[in-house]
């Protein structure tokens, strides 16, 4: 198939590169340094979708980044569906699939274009806000159905097959934009030997340049591009970055690079390579060379396929070859756009008029343009387009020197294509994303950026420079003051920027939105905002409603709100909301622009952080053997703990009973290393533990264990767990395996910024210990097998600690017990843990030693009563709440942590949510932890509830239930019952005791 | 991302390796015992939270796990100064 | 007050949409009022308006230094749900779901309330154990909540990542039906348009910028552009202002006020039907009426009023979402904003009394006050309206941070709305 819009020579595409791609079902060609838009131009494709609200046809508008209209979804197969693909900045590929996003059955012949047409008069903004209400059951069903008719393209349903990445970078200069003003800033830094990002979110470097017909040095532009990029890749200090748009600027000089490294080449990545990678680039400066967007004018029917932005019109021409319809008519408010008429006829198409709305246009351009012999028709505007699927004609007429009312009769001019400039709209955003606001010019007729702490730099189009020498210099300028900024002085010495021609040129007109015959509110649909279907009727309506702050015209029309987040229509609704209400553009302000500058794949942003990277792993130095031996794990932190040890075809209950059952007849092991090490020097050592734990550690002797219990200033328990004094200044502390960081800084935090008087260190020594507790009453025999530690009872007694060997290695071996059994916890240095655990294991048969997981560790702890801080507790309950007075030491003379908060009003009453022990009357039943007590199950709801139970379970070994919960006032209410109405109807009977279900004299653990 | 001076590092590192803690220079009452409820409960509690410059305590979580101060605006998010715990700022916001 | 319904729309549409009326006066302000509203956010004007309609208290003034609903109103997640662990948050939050159920109705404003039911994901045993004490409290609370497993959740939500093989499996999730979505911005229009309706002044882009206060009461507001202006009481509802507003008044508050960072993909077609929040990996999403994938992230660490956060905070909340929903890598990312919320100490909001005599403060809502909006404005206003708070706004008064009674809803609250 012939492509009917394409020159036969000239551009940028390679034609001996030919490529075919599908749009709608139907094959296309088109050639290597197309983009998908410029290809279907090239094609003669009008449509490219359908408006979202009235279901109007849209063809493509402009060139690059702000093009609102050509969202398409691109893919192949269902794993590589990509949706709302902008086509003019999708690179084409041999093969790429892509189709309109919205229109049924197709967007070329789209029913409900019928019903927008219809209907469209009753979709006024905010229109839903208005109706939909009545009757109040009908709700979800309209929602339903606006829910359908909203949205663009959709989401792939399966899992992405590419892979993306992250990189992180230092540099002396973050240049943003590769067009001649950043090209020369370039320039400038590379030469300077200053380390220089220069990214560009186009597929080559050159930006305007690629498409002017402005000559450097009497040559075309694009070579001294070509000259330029080579030298700065011989820089060694210089990265550049084409296909990579920078799309947030963060505080500090933080840069977001979103680099898209393979979607030129094909739907998915070539093996091995990465699709999509994030720079995170911490520049010293930023040069925002990032140029102007073109305005087009607000006038009636402006969003028929053939309306286009006159500058991509002639970026399609020079760049693509593309030449997009037969017979032009150009409206413009300046000179510049003269330049599409003189492209378009330069291409040998028919230019049928060029209307000014000015009255006088004096200039090169418009010499130029008569000179061609092509027809002005100034002091005038395009009121209103012709046709429905493309553009068949338009009505012209004056305008008077305001432009804003007409002046004279309507004449009516056969066209295909309406080019229309309004003039240009710097590249602000970046500039505005660390909260800086822009600032309005009269003579730009645009907003620049404005005051920053940011180390910022601009040049050329954003700063409204749009003559080529002028942005040539301006990006010399900024290279040199931010090589200077950055310490590399001197670096504009021996720089010759290219010579540009001098275009002379007459005064732009501030015109916006071309009036009609009829008041806005009646002419003919005047587009603003096209992705959202915002009207210069709309936004009329807002203010006459009293949506007057800009934001509220915003939100209340959902102008911006697109994916091209308004990048053709804010300015010119901002001047429609401005006349509307008799103010200023600078008067009613503008909105916020937001990363992104242009949307960022959200694998991208995740890069490698997902899946098994999503979080770190933490094992233990047995995790083989845990493996190998069939364990379940639990996440506990980060760390994968065993949670139980299933053999054959085990229930979890059945392993539970097995493994509780024989710790408690013989011997039972847990890998215990994920408890939080800290160790602790120093002479104040013993001071310090006496001030953040609540009970007294004064006189604890070397060699000795004892419990601790940790609170914030508010009372509140936050973590425990064991000391132990290796020597009189030193100790080991263990911690809850969750709260092992957060403990280790809460001591630097009080050490550091309270007591810094105190000489003491701590150190976390977690992973350097593996550690191993074996409980029951065979465990001293056991080890006693493999260790030259006096094991006697009376000489290594309960809460005793002993160094010596064990399988041959050193180790710290702890008489500490968690299940209330005979317990060793033995410590050796990480690297030797399983091999300690396999002799364990050697020599455990012969007394069927048994590993057990953390559920049945919960399992024996609860047959005696002992908490876990993080389920037992919740941040809202003090020692004396959990029955753990005995833990308190108010004698102590420093005002421990946690002391004065307890004494607080609240904390002292004596009615509080106490933990108690439940006996449930049915003793097999178990309590779901979680339930929650009452006193009667059948008064009404609300209940009054009396706390909840933390920790519930069968027992094997005494089989019946055990428990713990809170219930108000519990302490003093023993042999009471509560009762838990469960959410299955159940309710379960229960008699609050004492929390020590098993041995409460504690003599096992003492044989 | 804030880019971070560690006063005791003595290097620029990324916001990520450290860590806010709230205000700075909240001293903990010498004789917590003899505090009312009340006092105790503005030691705890209550905060200056100030827009604009603000005194804040910072850590070095992943750097060299020290505490020091930070003189920030809230609004700007510009750092004016990095001072040690134990000093005093010299950038004060006017009163 | 001009009432909207299709009909009015149609007729509407046959006069080019050029009748419609004003949602609401721009007014100069009077000299006096009996009661100032300082915040004109969906809590502010919800207060003025349920003063003028159910306490008749109708010479009230509500002052804006910016626009209406331009501050969290316009930058939350807009996630409502009523799911709360302790009684007193339970209460506060339902009373306010009440109200929701029949706002859109009750203000003659469609705000889209959207009960298509939320998930709080479980991921570990500890989370299910907190979901099961929450959902029992809920439901003993008079509020709808359910535990469900793993293929429970996977049943409502087909396309969530619930093999268990992700580094953090879902274990299961607590769902309350009731819960959904709202449009922000409406229901702050909605809100104005009957309380100016109901004779309320709002005064837009109007600061205070000092309070008048005599012999310890206070007597009125300074403001930017209309000066002095009296009143016999004075509420501020102003969310990342509190501190500062406080401080204007001579006292302090719980509070610090953070960045919250939000963000939004493409509109993409209807794909998620419900709301999903994990506290664990610290992510939440649904999806907007219009098919933005709207998600919520962490907040950040340290104090800001730049109404923007850092970025490795939206990283990790991305790496979150792609980890519940690996399809949606390939979605992109369209826009990211910040807001400023106070936090308290005990994830609990303060609606109180102060030292200072007819001043009240409605704050601290955290990085969940948008779901409270109409509850939070109730309360409120039958506090303004008698001098005393009203049942449900007791518990929440300020000085529980000096006798200890806190509420803590760290659990129930954690980082996701």
């Amino acid at each position: 198939m012939s492509q009917k819009n394409r020159l036969a020579s000239g551009g940028r595409v390679d034609r001996a590169k030919a490529l075919n791609f599908s749009y709608n079902g139907r094959q296309y060609p088109g050639f290597e340094g197309d983009t998908v838009a410029s290809a279907l131009l090239a094609n003669g494709v009008d449509i490219v979708g359908r408006s979202f609200k009235y279901s109007r046809p849209r063809g493509i508008i402009a060139a690059g980044a702000e093009e609102p209209n050509a969202v398409l979804q691109v893919g192949a197969t269902e794993a590589t569906q990509v949706p709302n693909v902008r086509a003019t900045q999708q690179s084409l590929f041999n093969g790429l699939v892509c189709s309109a996003t919205n229109g049924w059955p197709n967007a070329d012949l789209d029913l409900m274009g019928y019903v927008g047409k219809v209907g469209g008069r009753m979709m006024p903004p905010g229109f839903y806000y208005k109706t939909f209400m009545y009757p109040p059951s009908l709700w979800e069903t309209y929602e339903k159905f606006i829910r359908k008719a909203a949205g663009l393209g959709r989401s792939s349903t399966e899992r992405d097959p590419d892979m993306y990445d992250k990189v992180n970078h230092h540099c002396d200069l973050m240049i943003v934009g590769a067009g001649p003003a950043g090209l020369a800033a370039a320039l400038v830094a590379a030469r300077s030997g200053a380390r220089v990002i220069l990214a560009d979110e186009q597929s080559e470097f050159g930006g305007s340049l690629l498409d002017t017909r402005e000559t450097l040095n009497g040559r075309p532009a694009a070579e001294w591009v070509a000259t330029v990029v080579e030298e700065l890749k011989q820089h060694p200090e210089v990265l550049l970055l084409p296909r990579s748009t920078v799309n947030g600027y963060h505080d500090h000089n933080f840069l977001t690079i979103h680099e898209r490294c393979t979607d030129h080449l094909g739907d998915k990545a070539p093996a091995g390579q990465v699709r999509q990678r994030m720079h995170r680039v911490r520049a010293n400066q930023v040069v925002l060379a990032t140029g102007a967007h073109e305005r087009p004018l607000v006038f009636g029917n402006n969003d028929v396929p053939g309306c286009m932005q006159a500058a991509g019109v002639s970026t399609y021409i020079n760049r693509y070859a593309v030449v997009p319809g037969k017979e032009l008519v150009l409206m413009t408010t300046n000179d510049h756009a003269y330049q599409t008429a003189l492209d378009w006829h330069d291409a040998g198409r028919k230019v049928v008029a060029i209307v000014d709305t000015r009255q006088n246009p004096k200039g090169d351009r418009i010499d130029a343009a008569k000179s061609r012999g092509l027809n002005i028709i100034a002091g005038s505007g395009v009121i209103e387009v012709q046709g429905s699927k493309r553009v068949t004609g338009v009505s012209i007429a004056p305008l008077n020197a305001a432009g804003d009312a007409l002046a004279g009769a309507v004449e009516r001019l056969g066209c295909d294509t309406v080019a229309s400039s309004g003039g240009w709209s710097p590249v602000i955003h970046l500039s505005c994303h660390t909260g800086s606001r822009p600032e309005w010019r009269d003579d730009v007729i645009g907003f620049v950026p404005g005051k920053t702490v940011q180390k910022q730099h601009c040049a050329g189009g954003i700063n409204g420079t749009y003559s080529l020498k002028a942005v040539l210099e301006e990006g010399a300028r900024a290279g040199a003051a931010a090589c200077e900024a950055a310490g590399f002085s001197d670096a504009a010495k021996g720089i010759s920027l290219p010579l540009a021609e001098e275009v002379r040129e007459g005064k732009a007109m501030a015109l916006y939105h071309i009036p009609h015959t009829k008041p806005t509110s009646r002419a003919p649909k005047q587009f603003v905002d096209y992705q959202n279907d915002v009207t210069a009727a709309g936004i009329e309506l807002a203010t006459r409603e009293g949506f007057e702050s800009i934001e509220h015209v915003k939100r209340y029309t959902a102008m911006g709100f697109g994916t091209d987040q308004g990048k053709l229509g804010n300015i010119n609704g901002m001047a429609v909301a401005a006349k509307s209400l008799n103010q200023t553009i600078p008067q009613t302000g503008t909105t916020i622009f937001r990363p992104n500058y242009t949307p960022v794949t959200f694998g991208a942003v995740a890069g490698r952080d997902c899946g098994a990277l999503f979080d770190v792993n933490r094992f233990s130095a047995m995790h083989k053997w845990h493996l190998a031996n069939g364990a379940l794990f639990e996440d506990v932190g980060q760390w994968k703990r065993p949670w139980y040890f299933p053999q054959g075809g085990e229930t979890m209950q059945q392993a539970l009973d097995r493994e509780c059952k024989a710790t408690r007849e013989s011997v039972g092991i847990l890998d215990a290393s994920t408890l939080g090490k800290i160790d602790i020097q120093g002479k104040d050592a013993r001071e310090f533990l006496a001030r953040v734990y609540t009970n007294a550690w004064a006189k604890l002797p070397v060699g000795k264990c004892r419990y601790g219990l940790m609170c914030g200033e508010d009372g509140m328990v936050f973590d425990d767990g064991v000391t132990s004094c290796l020597a009189d200044n030193h100790f080991l502390m263990t911690t809850t395996t969750g709260g092992a960081p957060r403990v280790l800084e809460w001591l630097e935090l009080y050490h550091q910024t309270e007591w810094p008087e105190l000489e003491v260190y701590f150190s976390s020594v977690t992973d350097h210990w593996a550690t191993m507790t074996i409980s029951g009453p065979n465990a001293r025999k056991l080890l006693g097998e493999l260790t030259d530690i006096d094991l006697d009872r009376d000489t290594f007694k309960f809460m005793d600690l002993r160094q010596g060997d064990v399988a041959g290695v050193p180790a710290r071996v702890f008489r500490i017990s968690f299940t209330g059994e005979l317990s060793y916890e033995i410590n050796v240095q990480a690297n030797y843990g399983l091999h300690v655990w396999e002799k364990l294991f050697e020599h455990g048969a012969k007394f069927n030693l048994t590993p057990y997981g953390t559920e049945s560790m919960h399992v024996l702890r609860a047959e005696k009563g002992f908490i876990i801080a993080g389920q037992d507790t919740d941040g809202s309950v003090t020692p004396i709440d959990l029955g753990m007075s005995w833990c308190v030491s108010n004698a102590k003379p420093f005002s421990y942590i946690g002391k004065r908060g307890m004494a607080r009003e609240d904390c002292v009453r004596t009615d509080r949510k106490h933990l108690v022990g439940l006996k449930t009357r049915e003793p097999k039943t178990v309590i779901p932890e979680g339930a929650q007590a009452v006193n009667d199950p059948k008064q009404p709801i609300p209940m009054t509830m009396l706390g909840h139970v933390t920790s519930s379970y069968y027992s094997a070994n005494l089989g019946h239930s055990v428990a713990m919960g809170f219930v108000r006032n519990g302490h003093n209410r023993m042999g009471e019952t509560v009762f838990y109405p469960l959410a299955d109807g159940r309710v379960i009977e229960a008699e609050i005791c004492n929390p020590v279900f098993l041995d409460p004299k504690g003599e096992r653990q003492n044989v | 991302m804030f880019y971070i001076y560690c006063p005791h590092c003595g290097e620029h590192r990324e916001e990520e390796e450290f860590h806010a803690k709230g205000q700075a220079h909240l001293a903990r009452p010498l004789d917590p015992d003899n505090c009312t409820d009340h006092e105790w409960g503005e030691y705890l509690y209550m905060r200056k939270n100030p827009r604009g410059l603000h005194h804040e305590l910072w850590i070095h979580a992943t750097g060299c796990r020290k505490f020091f101060n930070m003189t920030r605006d809230t609004v700007s998010y510009e750092i004016k100064e990095v001072y040690k715990v134990g000093e005093r700022p010299t950038v004060v916001a006017a009163s | 007050m001009q009432h909207y319904s299709g009909f009015g729309l149609l007729k509407h549409a046959l006069n080019f949409h050029e009748n419609w009326q004003r949602v609401w006066r721009n007014p100069t302000p009077k000299k006096k009022y009996d009661v100032i509203i300082v915040g004109g956010g969906g809590h502010g004007l919800a207060t003025a308006y349920y003063l003028a309609k159910e306490h008749g208290i109708t010479n009230v003034a509500v002052i804006e230094k910016g626009y209406l609903g331009g501050g969290n109103t316009a930058r939350n997640t807009t996630i409502v749900r009523s799911n709360y662990l302790w009684d007193e948050a339970a209460h506060l939050y339902e009373h306010a779901m009440k109200l929701w159920e029949g706002l859109s109705q009750d203000l003659n404003y469609n705000v889209m309330f959207s009960q298509r039911g939320v998930l709080n994901l479980g991921h570990t045993l500890q989370d299910m154990r907190d979901i099961e004490r929450r959902v029992n409290a809920n439901r003993l609370n008079g509020i709808d909540g359910e535990v469900l497993d793993a293929k429970s959740v996977q049943e409502i939500v087909p396309i969530m990542d619930c093999s268990g093989n992700t580094r953090y499996p879902v274990m299961g999730a607590s769902w309350q039906p009731r819960a959904g979505v709202a449009r922000h911005d409406a229901v702050a229009w909605g809100f104005a348009r009957a309380a100016d309706a109901l004779g309320v002044d709002l005064i837009q882009q109007t600061e205070v910028i000092d309070m008048v206060i005599e012999d310890g009461a206070i007597t009125g507001v300074n403001t930017n552009r209309h000066g002095v202006i009296s009143a016999d009481r004075v509420g501020c509802v102003v969310a990342g202002n509190s501190s500062v507003l406080a401080g204007m008044a001579g006292f302090s508050l719980p509070l610090e006020s953070h960045p919250l960072q939000a963000l939004v993909s493409e509109p993409i077609k209807p794909i998620l039907d419900t709301v999903v929040m994990s506290n664990h990996v610290h992510g939440y999403i649904s999806q907007s009426d219009k098919g933005d994938l709207v998600i919520g992230a962490g907040i950040d660490g340290y104090n800001g009023y730049g109404q923007r956060g850092s970025y490795p905070t939206i990283e990790h909340t991305v790496a979150a979402i792609i980890e519940l929903f690996p399809m949606f890598s390939r979605v992109r990312m369209n826009r990211q904003w910040g807001g400023i919320v106070d936090t308290c100490p005990d994830a609990c909001p303060i609606i109180s009394d102060t030292p200072v005599e007819n001043l009240f403060f409605n704050c601290g809502w955290g990085t969940g006050g948008f779901k409270a909006t109409p509850g939070s404005g109730n309360v409120f206003a039958a506090t303004l309206a008698k001098g005393e708070a009203h049942p449900l706004a007791k518990p929440f008064s300020m000085f529980r941070f000096h006798n200890g009674s806190l509420i803590d809803e760290h659990g129930a609250a954690g980082v996701a709305h």
